[in-house]
């Protein structure tokens, strides 16, 4: 897996990832930006919500909830 | 936001934000920072003035403002809508900004969190940019210094550029130095400098082509640079806000002229530029703008912090693995909703009964007190019979409930509970393709719907808003929930006896409680099917860290705040309901009287819902405030019956029962007080934040028609297996 891009919505809880590239664009894209989800920011996968969508990240010392449709906008590298 | 063209300028913004001025040496001072860091704390603990706080996302929509004295200056405390940044614009952003940026503020202090510097400072960096009288405040040093984790603030002080103040605003501790500071930096005695983010050469030499076109526009009314840079940043919003707020500050000229003056602003040099810096041009600028904040605040933040344990978060990931867990975390949710009544429940039928064998002990002294100086009958039953005996039925059926259960509630929110509800519920709503955040506006909804729908504005697009607001109504409020526990515990509790009786009781009320919550999900589900068709917008959700709760001020906000506010509403709404419902009762016509013929003229429908034109009836009269309903029909089945004496609930039951009260009566009470036409107050409200007729009709409708449907389904098919 090391090396490619993958959703960021896929990785395994309690794994680390590194922003690779958003997908997203317009208002969308401002409010990943301004979460801190800039090039190389590590993000972990924390937990599922009990029906398995939204996912609880840690990004910048934050717990940020995203459905899937955003997190699959964030193209991620696994550490 | 309600502006006309003739309030442009600061004083617009200042009206728009209702500032109150005593005289015009006072200091203005803004309040910004992000949600969650206990800003309102803060500005309470500056101010003494009760605004309440909740730990969640987005709760400050609207803003508050309070004064202190410091030095025997009079300090303007605006409290800013809690924001990440102010880059994305949404509405809080849009306000925040601009009243930092053209309400001339004398200082801005950003509240940031210890426990999450990296983050806040990135809100930090952008004020910094717009403006140089900043004090910043590291709240929750307290919280930070159990977690481990060091900061040090002298060093935040020399790379930001301006003083920074450690404070634990729970405990007041810092505040003086905050104070102190903020004198300080509002009255120049100290000179701060700014720390300046360094752009690439790209964006750098942009911002300077551009701040040379508009320096002359803008007149060093603002600061140029930040301009130039929202200019690279697509922002098209500055450029209405600059035509609305500086425009009238070039001069005193007239109207006519004004609006010259601000043409000229917009369609010259501005309107050039805006035309070019359209998303494909300068799209990867602003990610390298936003890149280099971000980037500043890691760099800035690893300087200055110090955590010594890395995993400072431990426990609260432990707390959520439980909580949010794909097994326990709905269960949970349900059980801690069930306990909190429970405890309500069987902690307000004591107080209950003793509350009114006093107030009822009172009416018979009243009385006494009538008839020792001969004052007319109809005098002792219009005061005393009526005003006085339904203000009692108001206080004791609803005070004991109250008082136990708005602190318990407000305990899970400040805990920081609240937002894990809507970290649970979230798929569901997504399901019914409405946003993520109307979990947290139908959590506002448990405390006042008209609350919940002004909070709906943290919604963004308006088509979910809506959807939001028209179903807000479907959580209980805290003018029903009293509704629902005396009919709980006066009746269907009351078919039991022994220790179930409690149990029982938690769980009906609990079934109706998630049936809102189901109705919520199926009603916003139909909306966005039908008249309020499309797909749901993004969302992301911040689970704040728990937050050890403050006990004593729980107490004492949730009685005050709340209780007491609700009590004051329902009193000052039952004094004339009484004297209404007496007045019908003693009234007259045709031998009949005139409560009867009301109630008779009801019956009919009533009856199809499975209830009496009594019940309707005060449903309909309780259309001011939902409090007053229960007390209406106990008033109504007295003046009718023959009971006068009730002294405890028991008695409540007795007179139910002999009024033709079934079990399939109690739980169509339970089901139209959950759905029913909302409270003129919510309407209102709803009026207000839609600017529509139709849609306050339509969220007065909907919710009316689910009540009907269910009830009436509900009674015949129960009469039809002849159940009841």
């Amino acid at each position: 897996m090391e090396g490619t891009k993958i959703p960021l919505h896929l990785i395994p809880c309690g794994k680390s990832a590194r922003v690779k590239e958003l997908t997203s664009s317009g208002n969308l894209r401002r409010r990943m930006l301004d979460l801190g989800l800039v090039i190389d920011t590590v993000v972990e996968s924390l937990r599922k919500s009990p029906s398995g969508d939204p996912i609880a990240y840690e990004i910048r010392g934050a717990v940020i909830a995203l459905r899937s449709e955003e997190a699959s906008k964030i193209l991620v590298e696994l550490i | 936001m309600g502006l006309t063209s003739q309030s442009t300028g600061v004083n617009a913004l200042k009206e728009m934000l209702d500032i109150q001025l005593s005289s015009s040496d006072d200091i203005i001072v803004a309040l910004a920072g992000n949600p969650n860091t206990g800003k309102s704390t803060v500005f309470n603990s500056l101010t003494g003035l009760n605004q309440h706080t909740g730990n969640w996302t987005g709760k400050t929509v609207t803003t508050a403002q309070g004064n202190y004295k410091y030095r025997d200056e009079n300090f303007i405390l605006v409290d800013l809508p809690g924001t990440y940044s102010l880059l994305s614009n949404s509405i809080e952003e849009e306000v925040a900004r601009d009243f930092i940026c053209f309400g001339n503020p004398n200082a801005t202090v950003v509240v940031t969190d210890a426990t999450c510097l990296e983050r806040n400072l990135n809100l930090v960096l952008q004020i910094l940019e717009m403006t140089d009288k900043v004090v910043v405040c590291v709240n929750l040093m307290d919280e930070a210094k159990r977690k481990k984790i060091r900061i040090d603030l002298k060093r935040l002080s020399e790379l930001l550029g301006v003083p920074v103040i450690g404070t634990s605003a729970r405990s007041g501790e810092g505040l003086e130095e905050l104070m102190d500071a903020v004198y300080k930096v509002s009255h120049n005695e100290i000179t701060t400098k700014p720390i300046r983010i360094q752009y690439d050469d790209d964006i750098e030499n942009t911002i300077q082509y551009i701040e040379e076109k508009i320096k002359k526009s803008v007149d060093n009314k603002i600061n140029s640079r930040w301009v130039s840079l929202k200019l690279i940043d697509g922002d098209i919003s500055i450029i209405d806000s600059i035509n609305k707020y500086i425009g009238i500050d070039l001069s005193n000229i007239t109207n006519n002229e004004t609006k010259l003056g601000l043409a000229e602003v917009s369609s010259t040099p501005l309107s050039e530029v805006l035309s070019t810096s359209n998303d494909l041009a300068y799209g990867d600028l602003r990610d390298r703008i936003v890149s280099s904040i971000v980037k500043l605040a890691e760099n800035i933040s690893h300087q200055v912090v110090n955590s010594q344990r890395q995993k400072h978060n431990e426990l609260d990931r432990k707390i959520d693995n439980i909580l949010t867990s794909k097994a326990f975390g709905i269960p949970t949710m349900i059980a801690l909703l069930g306990i909190i009544f429970w405890i309500t429940i069987v902690g307000a039928n004591v107080p209950s009964d003793a509350i009114a064998y006093v107030l009822f002990g009172i009416e018979d002294k009243l009385t006494y007190l009538f008839t020792t100086y001969n004052l007319p009958n109809w005098l002792h039953g219009a005061l005393v019979l009526g005003v006085y005996r339904t203000l009692a039925w108001v206080v004791s059926v609803m005070l004991p409930p109250m008082a136990i259960f708005f602190p318990l509630f407000t305990l899970l929110e400040d805990l920081g509970y609240l937002p894990r509800i809507a970290f649970n519920l979230d798929n569901f709503f997504k399901k019914a393709c409405a946003h993520g955040k109307q979990a947290l506006t139908m959590c506002m909804g448990f405390g006042c719907n008209a609350a919940g729908v002004i909070g709906c504005r943290i919604i963004d697009s308006p088509r979910e808003r809506l959807i939001a607001i028209i179903t807000n109504f479907f959580v209980p409020c805290n003018g029903r929930f009293p509704i629902l526990i005396a009919v709980t515990t006066i009746f269907i509790a009351g078919a039991v006896s022994g220790p179930m009786q409690s149990v029982i009781a938690t769980l009906s009320i609990t079934l109706v409680i998630i049936l809102g919550v189901i109705m919520t999900l199926l009603v916003s589900k139909i909306l966005s099917k039908t008249i309020l068709k499309g797909l749901p917008s993004s969302f992301t959700l911040e689970l704040p860290p728990y937050r050890k709760p403050q006990v004593g001020r729980i107490i004492v906000r949730s009685i005050f705040d709340r209780t007491i506010f609700v009590l004051g509403r329902a009193v000052i709404v039952a004094a004339p309901a009484g004297l209404i419902i007496w007045l019908m009762a003693n009234v007259n016509i045709s031998g009949i009287s005139l409560l009867d013929h009301s109630a008779g003229f009801l019956q009919p429908f009533a009856n199809l819902l499975g209830m009496d034109g009594y019940i309707l009836m005060a449903f309909i009269l309780g259309l001011p405030a939902n409090e007053i309903v229960m007390p209406i029909i106990i008033m109504s089945y007295m003046a009718t019956g023959t009971m006068i004496e009730l002294e405890n609930l028991e008695a409540l039951r007795s007179l139910l029962i002999s009024n033709g009260w079934t079990w399939l009566t109690a739980i169509n009470v339970m089901l139209f007080c959950l759905m029913h036409f909302p409270c003129a107050t919510t309407l209102l409200t709803i009026k207000k934040e839609t600017k529509s007729w139709k849609w306050t009709f339509v969220s007065f409708l909907v919710p009316t028609i689910a009540g009907i449907t269910l009830t009436f389904t509900f009674t015949q098919i129960v009469r039809l297996l002849g159940l009841a």
